[in-house]
């Protein structure tokens, strides 16, 4: 039984992880409809700009504003210059866009900051978190950084005429426009408010896996896992399908004989999969309904 | 009396016949294969230099720089060295390419150094059937010693399973009743340390190792397996990762207060690489092994080999980090093939190249550990087989003990 | 939760490509076949060796314009089926010592089959989903071949080594260059059957499917049978290019197939012209030799000039090849006019 906990425990903070890059998914969801393959390479990059700023003796909290404001605006120039050119070009050339950018950041973080593995400061300290060996301070304090992001999310797109108007924007442009939302802005937005996004996550997950430039990889892809389960069009969704990729990949690990441990990724996503054949829209998405 | 006749013929036979024989000598004494010429050598090699092992590429960087500064200094024999090396982004269809490139298309005398395992195996049947030497394979795995079968392809760096051996050697002597939980990357570096753990261990094996995780390189963090391998009650840790992870396992056995005995396998023993991002108060007492010197370590700062390194990096690898160990086996491995190439003297064929590599005896490169030397013979293809054992304390690694052979019997 | 209503009348991921415009004209192709029947002669064994990558990469590319510029499933997993006909062929040969010319069709059929059955339950998902379960397909695959269940088979990490074949009949030729000329026998089969496809009534309900899924099933449609023949049918032809991608290489271990090479088979689509199969070679031509490019022009930044000269195109052209190939029919209509 206390290794069922501790495994639930700690597929809660590897979640937190997996959560964290879910939303800055999600998020990029509800401006393009469509997934960026470089949202990882954008959270990495912005997590190197934190950490040279910081190398520079830029304070952490001064350095992580700098670095938002910096993700913000570097997400809406990368829109605004490489992917506004292709909004009339067929979406697959706009996912061979976001490949390309993927490339092209991760081998410019390369030549700048090598590919040896550094360390990242955390605000939240290292020590066990309420004395338990499995949950630390940091990754409490992860899991509190997210679900405050969501709440602000949730608030932004709910409540607020900028937040409405993008969600306009992406589910039906034309209206959108007829109606005076300047749906092209709204897309740059949503690329700034998603890189900003990224960069927390990347600044989150750096003091776990060690900053290098192939550390978001493995979580992008869980990430969009997590998304996916979530249901793209729900943050809440996303943060929940965070925690229970990381909490159903443990358990497969562990209780799974023979294969589980070799398997852990393969039969998440294949659990994901199932999933969506059950609920195509995910667990809290909303199901579209198609008028031909 | 020979007429006058005969005299002329005779003086004109001797003649032709001793400046035939004069300049047969000669021509003797130098001997080509394709791609060495009076005033060069061409040297293949292929890095990853981009994809998930790109971390490696700046060995191929470090050997160009070593290249640069024997060309600058007059070359070897008075040949320059032509280094070309290829991106195989560490997947072996990719390596097959270039390794073709390299052969046929800009027809280079030796492919050395080509890095991976996987790469290595894919190209290792070609370069042999094709009688190209694959000398001095960045790769630990224990099949590159094997001169009956691919005599064309030589390792350079201690096996993983003689490394491996040795850890048990000492586990067997220091902690016979131990219980060791290992942590291994399931990949052919993973599965080679374990294999080779278990034979050092011999019978005990099943009874000591009581707990055995593996992790993919796609994982984020390897957080949950330190987890789950506590619970194992394991009192020996044995890391079997490559340089992020090991450092995300020391960072995270401190985290939950778990303090087994601590082995970390060569690669992952860097100071620079991986000790100071994971904390050096977090790794006291940790045990590994090495065979060449660290370059963060500052007892060899006087060290008239490293000082030697030291001054080559400010010349001509100024971007070089002194604390990555890639860079130190870079200089090392450029520094074996220099001297090889040296005994080859005149006669660069491919088949004396592998001659003499395999006719080193008690070479010492700058940066190899005192007591270790490169030695190699017609049936023994693994230069280095020696590794020191050493402990981290404060700052740095201290060694302990002798200079344990690691020898794997085939 | 209120469901999100989506108004399909816009084009959808691919657009629709008349049928005369699948092809070639009569003329190029054959000056296209006649290239490739003799350019080989005159080469270096390299780069045939390339050359016959290029053929099987334009396969695999082939494939998936099928699927995705067909059928309008989007996939970012046919490195999967490539690797299952890879080991296919090379466990054959190496194990049961089968002749390499009857490990593809087996490849082929087996292929084709986990095609049909992975089609099956994705026909619940389109777009993104479906990407995201052909691309966990993709990643997954590596790890089911190290699996140690299978090793004995597979080799393991350790992979197989594969013997290639020499020429038959003691016909004068390289090893190389009696590979180019099969591998080039079989590209032409299978370019020959996919056009047919693709014009016969299958292919129509391919292409009314992609680009209308709903209307086409209105009309009787059998949609869930023409989805996944249409996953099977590229599945077993990736899998007959891994097939020889495996002989020619000579090599297979489970990092080979990982999802950077479903990604290069995706960017290749997308630049040859998604939908248009003879561009199938100009994307193959692209993911072979431009990242070779960037690595000349820059070692340290190989990757970023790739990205580069890849937005280059897709800003230049973004329809692909096929672009290019109707700029040239305009031009050279206007020229004979004039």
């Amino acid at each position: 039984m206390e290794l069922f906990t501790n495994q639930i425990l700690a597929g809660i903070s590897t979640g937190a992880i997996y959560a964290c890059m879910a939303l800055a998914v999600v998020m990029i969801y509800q401006a393009i409809d469509h997934l960026n393959f470089a949202q990882g390479e954008m959270a990495m990059f912005s997590t190197f700009v934190s950490w040279q700023l910081m190398q520079w003796g830029v304070p952490y909290w001064g350095a992580f504003v700098l670095t938002l404001v910096f993700s913000f605006a570097g997400g809406i120039a990368i829109e605004r210059l490489l992917f506004k050119p292709l909004a009339k070009a067929p979406i697959l050339t706009n996912v061979a866009g976001f490949i390309a950018l993927y490339s092209i950041i991760n081998s410019v973080a390369g030549l700048i900051w090598d590919f040896t593995i550094k360390q990242y400061p955390t605000p939240f300290g290292s020590h066990p978190f309420l004395g338990s060996q499995l949950i630390s301070t940091h990754q409490a304090g992860m899991i509190g950084i997210t679900l405050i992001l969501l709440l602000l999310l949730f608030f932004f797109f709910r409540f607020t005429r900028m937040g409405l108007a993008m969600r306009a924007a992406a589910s039906l442009p034309e209206s959108a426009r007829l109606v005076g939302i300047n749906t092209s802005w709204m897309i740059a937005l949503g690329w700034g408010m998603a890189a900003a996004i990224g960069s927390i996550a990347g600044m989150m997950i750096a003091p776990v896996v060690f900053l290098e430039p192939n550390m978001m990889l493995g979580v992008l892809i869980y990430g969009f896992a997590a998304a996916v389960l979530g249901g793209l069009t729900s943050p809440f969704g996303a943060v929940v399908g965070g925690f229970l990729v990381g909490i159903f990949e443990n358990l497969v690990g562990t209780y799974i004989p023979g294969v589980g441990n070799e398997l852990k990724l393969p039969i998440a996503l294949a659990l994901i999969i199932t999933v969506l054949v059950v609920k195509p829209a995910g667990l809290f998405g909303r199901p579209i309904v198609k008028r031909v | 009396m020979l007429s006058k006749q005969q005299l002329r013929i005779a003086a004109f036979s001797t003649a032709v016949i001793a400046f035939a024989a004069t300049s047969g000598a000669a021509l003797a004494q130098k001997k080509y294969d394709t791609g060495a010429t009076d005033a060069e050598i061409k040297i293949g090699n292929i890095m990853p230099y981009s994809g998930p092992a790109s971390a490696y590429g700046v060995i191929g960087k470090t050997e160009q720089a070593y290249f640069n500064k024997i060309n600058a200094e007059g070359g070897i024999n008075g040949r320059k060295i032509n280094f070309i090396s290829y991106d195989d982004g560490y997947s072996p269809p990719k390596a097959v390419e270039q390794a073709r490139k390299l052969v046929e298309s800009d027809e280079v005398l030796v492919v050395f150094n080509p890095l991976g395992t996987p790469s290595n195996s894919a190209i290792q049947k070609y370069l042999n059937a094709k009688k190209v030497p694959q000398l001095f394979v960045a790769t630990g795995a224990t099949k590159w010693n094997d001169p009956k079968n691919f005599p064309w392809t030589m390792g350079w760096q201690p096996s993983y399973q003689s490394e491996a051996r040795i850890y048990a050697k000492y586990l067997l002597k220091e902690k016979p009743d131990g219980k060791i939980a290992v942590l291994y990357q399931n990949d052919d570096f993973g599965k080679d340390y374990l294999k080779g753990l278990k034979d050092g261990l011999g019978a005990k094996a099943a009874s000591m190792i009581i707990a055995e995780e593996s992790y993919e390189t796609t994982e984020p963090t390897i957080d949950n397996h330190i987890v789950k391998l506590k619970a194992s009650g394991a009192d020996v840790f044995f890391s079997v990762t490559t340089p992020k992870f090991a450092a995300q396992a020391i960072k995270k056995l401190a985290e939950i207060q778990w303090q087994p005995m601590h082995l970390v396998v060569n690669v992952s023993a860097s100071v620079g690489g991986v000790i100071k991002p994971a904390g050096f108060e977090n790794s006291q007492g940790i045990l590994s092994a090495a065979y060449a010197k660290d370059g963060a370590d500052s007892q060899w700062d006087n060290d008239p080999g490293m000082k030697k390194f030291f001054a080559f990096l400010e010349k001509y690898y100024p971007d070089g980090n002194k604390l990555d160990g890639s860079v130190v086996y870079g200089y090392g491995v450029a520094q074996t093939l220099a001297k090889v190439i040296e005994m080859c003297g005149d006669d660069l064929t491919r088949a004396n190249v592998m001659k003499q590599a395999a006719s080193l005896k008690d070479f010492t490169p700058d940066t190899l550990l005192p007591g270790v030397t490169i030695n190699t013979s017609a049936t023994d293809f693994a230069p280095i087989e020696q590794l020191q054992m050493m402990r981290f304390k404060g700052e740095k690694w201290e060694l302990f003990g002798d200079i344990i052979s690691g020898e794997v019997s085939n | 939760m209120s469901a999100v209503e989506e108004v399909v009348t816009e084009a959808p991921a691919v657009e629709a490509v008349p049928k005369r415009a699948m092809t070639l004209g009569n003329g190029t192709s054959l000056v296209m076949l006649a290239l490739f029947l003799v350019v080989p002669l005159l080469v270096k064994n390299f780069i045939i060796f390339q050359l016959t990558m290029l053929l099987i990469y334009g396969l695999a590319v082939l494939a998936l314009n099928i699927l995705t510029g067909g059928s309008g499933q989007f996939s970012l997993g046919q490195s999967a089926f490539y690797a299952v006909g890879a080991y296919t062929s090379a466990i054959l040969m190496e194990h049961a010592g089968m002749n390499y010319a009857l490990t593809l069709p087996i490849a082929g059929v087996i292929c084709f089959g986990f095609g049909f059955l992975f089609g099956q339950p994705a026909l619940r998902l389109s777009g993104v989903y479906l990407a995201l379960a052909t691309f966990a397909l993709a990643t997954a695959m590596p790890q089911l071949l190290k699996l140690g269940y299978f090793e004995h088979w597979t080799g393991g990490v350790q992979g197989l080594v594969v013997t290639k074949p020499d020429a038959p009949f003691d016909l004068p030729m390289s090893q190389d260059m009696w590979l180019y000329y099969f591998t080039l026998a079989v590209t032409i089969a299978i370019y020959i059957f996919s056009v047919n496809l693709l014009r016969s009534r299958s292919g129509r309900a391919f292409m009314a499917i992609r680009d209308n899924e709903i209307a086409a099933s209105a009309m009787g449609i059998d949609v869930a049978l023409y989805k996944t023949l249409a996953f099977g049918v590229s599945a077993g032809i990736t899998g007959v290019a891994g097939g020889l991608g495996a002989i020619a290489v000579q090599f297979v271990a489970p990092d080979s197939y990982t999802i950077a090479l479903a990604i290069s088979l995706f960017l290749g689509m997308v630049v040859g012209g998604v939908g248009w199969l003879p561009g199938s070679i100009v994307g193959s031509a692209f993911i072979i030799f431009v990242p070779n490019i960037a690595e000349g022009i820059s070692k340290g930044l190989s990757g970023a000039v790739f990205g580069v000269l890849l937005f280059l195109v897709i800003f230049l052209v973004p329809h692909g090849a096929r672009q290019v190939a109707i700029i040239a029919q305009h031009l050279i209509g206007k020229a004979k006019k004039n």
